[in-house]
């Protein structure tokens, strides 16, 4: 598989289908793993590094679950394919600064990415479309069981599984579930959602993750802590937290419908004719106005469009994938103009 | 708008700044911004959080012992954690073992990992580290039930006859 194979199919998690999908976009599970014999990546050589790509790469190869996933050498890549994979949530922004020594698995259908040596040794990853944490557990805890028979892992029984940062040490484990909650953000009570989150020391995050600030009405939510809990209990807090939010953000869009259906509908029309016509847009306003077609979709009032397109358009008007699907590098202005290209072409030949 | 700190590229980034709570607004170039972000990361990270809170209340004797502490396995030493909140390798847990258990019942409100194991897969060591395990359970739960942690005690409780109802099959 080559990086621009990718462009031709849709992500998993992107199907917009799965348990809850009008509401929630994905469901995440990563584990940090680290190799008994090596040191951290930040303090290892660059022999040391090479070597850890050569053999978690050779026992990975051998696990069925990953057999037909393609290594990506990071410093072989030039910066839009670092920020192509970025954007398809396959690997962190984090894993595209200084990546000499770094690699990237990615299993066919994009259901499971390992980054090699970003903050620990191994982070594997596995992204389910819908509210799904425990089918992505179930799936990954296999992976890792059978790396575990080929690889000495950095474990203690009283700490669990050792990693660079003691924020992360025990399970190992950050489950996070991407939610789309336009009507809670609407109606002004996203403030109080995301404090009550917070103090159940839970974290919201951007669409990409760490570092970056939710927008456009996307929000995701993981558990901070790793230790003291087992896997199972921690997906069971996450899930009734989510459980919670699913039910104050339907409340939201019901009241909305029954209160202020025109003005819902006319903000929804409106967001669909700009994307339809628009000549120059910004990747922020075109979040924005996705996420009300969305909901559009979601609420039955928007019925040509199903939710997979509109996933699809998320990912596909990102600067990167604007770039790699003409093969080209844009400026900023010319990426405007390409993106509103794009989406015209996709809505108005529906 | 043109960006704010080299007045060339059209500015595309926009970013609040929050400084002795005077709220700042910066419009910048996209390669402006890339280089405020990780000067920002430098200035002030995770590392210095962790760092700051792993010597929460220790007497200063105690501390300086800390700062020497060195892992043989990889050479970092406790000063060298204290600086980039980060450990060096597996085997610094154990020789900073003193420091970090505090430390990560902070960071988690637990220091003891209640989960999966990796030694399912490894039945060539299993029993030995069985063994070890299921001391270090009996004291945790000897410890929590003086704190009247109940709930965690009955999941020891349960894990402890788990592992001893397996070593009896072993047997």
């Amino acid at each position: 598989m080559q990086i621009n194979d990718l462009l031709n199919h849709t992500s998993e998690w992107l199907k917009g289908t799965g348990p809850h999908s009008d509401i929630v976009i994905s469901s995440r599970i990563r584990l940090a793993r680290n190799l008994n014999k090596f040191p951290f990546p930040h303090w290892a050589n660059k022999a040391q590094l090479d070597e850890i790509i050569k053999e978690t790469a050779q026992a990975m190869s051998k696990v069925s679950l990953l057999k037909t996933s393609t290594l990506f050498e990071l410093g072989k890549l030039d910066s839009v394919d670092k920020q192509f994979l970025v954007e398809r949530h396959l690997m962190s922004i984090e894993h595209t600064q200084k990546t000499e020594h770094k690699a990237l698995l990615v299993s066919e259908e994009e259901i499971i990415s390992v980054m090699v040596n970003e903050e620990d040794h191994l982070r594997i990853q596995l992204m389910q479309s819908g509210f799904n944490l425990f089918e992505a557990w179930n799936i990954i805890n296999t992976v890792d069981d059978a790396l575990a028979k080929l690889l000495d892992y950095a474990y203690l029984a009283d700490f669990g599984y050792l990693t660079a940062c003691p924020t992360n040490t025990g399970t190992g484990m950050r489950g996070s579930v991407m939610l789309h909650l336009p009507a809670l953000v609407m109606s002004r009570q996203i403030e109080r959602v995301l404090a009550a989150i917070a103090k159940l020391s839970f974290t919201t995050r951007g669409l990409y993750g760490e570092g970056t600030q939710a927008s456009g009405n996307f929000f995701q939510i993981s558990n901070q802590v790793s230790l003291g809990h087992s896997e199972n209990e921690i997906i069971e807090n996450i899930n009734g937290l989510i459980r919670q939010i699913i039910e104050q953000e339907t409340q939201a869009r019901e009241i909305m419908l029954s209160k202020s259906r025109e003005i819902l509908e006319d903000r929804i029309n409106r967001s669909l004719g700009i994307l339809k016509s628009a000549r120059i847009i910004t990747s922020q306003e075109t979040i924005e106005l996705l996420s009300m077609v969305r909901l559009g979709c979601d609420l039955g009032m928007i019925k040509d469009i199903t939710r997979r397109t509109i996933n699809e358009l998320f990912i596909t008007t990102q600067p990167a994938h604007l770039q790699k699907l003409e093969n080209k590098k844009f400026t900023s202005q010319e990426r405007d103009l390409r993106r509103a290209q794009l989406i015209r072409n996709k809505l108005n030949l529906l | 708008m043109l960006c704010d700190i080299c007045g060339k590229n059209p500015a595309t980034v926009h970013l609040t700044e929050i400084i002795d709570e005077q709220m700042n607004e910066l419009h910048l170039c996209e390669d402006c911004a890339r280089n405020k972000s990780q000067a920002m990361e430098q200035q002030f990270g995770l590392s210095d959080l962790l760092a700051g809170m792993a010597d929460f209340q220790k007497p200063a004797t105690e501390k300086e012992e800390a700062v020497n502490l060195k892992c043989q396995a990889c050479g970092l030493t406790y000063a060298d954690f204290k600086k980039i909140g980060r450990l060096g390798c597996g085997e610094c847990y154990n020789v900073f073992r003193k420091y970090l258990a505090p430390l990560l019942k902070r960071i988690h409100g637990s220091n003891q990992h209640i989960g999966k194991t990796p030694l399912i897969s490894k039945p060539a060591v299993k029993t030995d580290k069985n063994k070890a395990g299921l001391q270090e359970l009996k004291i945790s739960l000897q410890e929590a039930i003086q704190r009247e942690a109940f709930e965690e005690a009955a999941r020891l409780r349960d894990m402890i006859k788990e592992l001893e109802g397996k070593k009896n099959a072993d047997q």
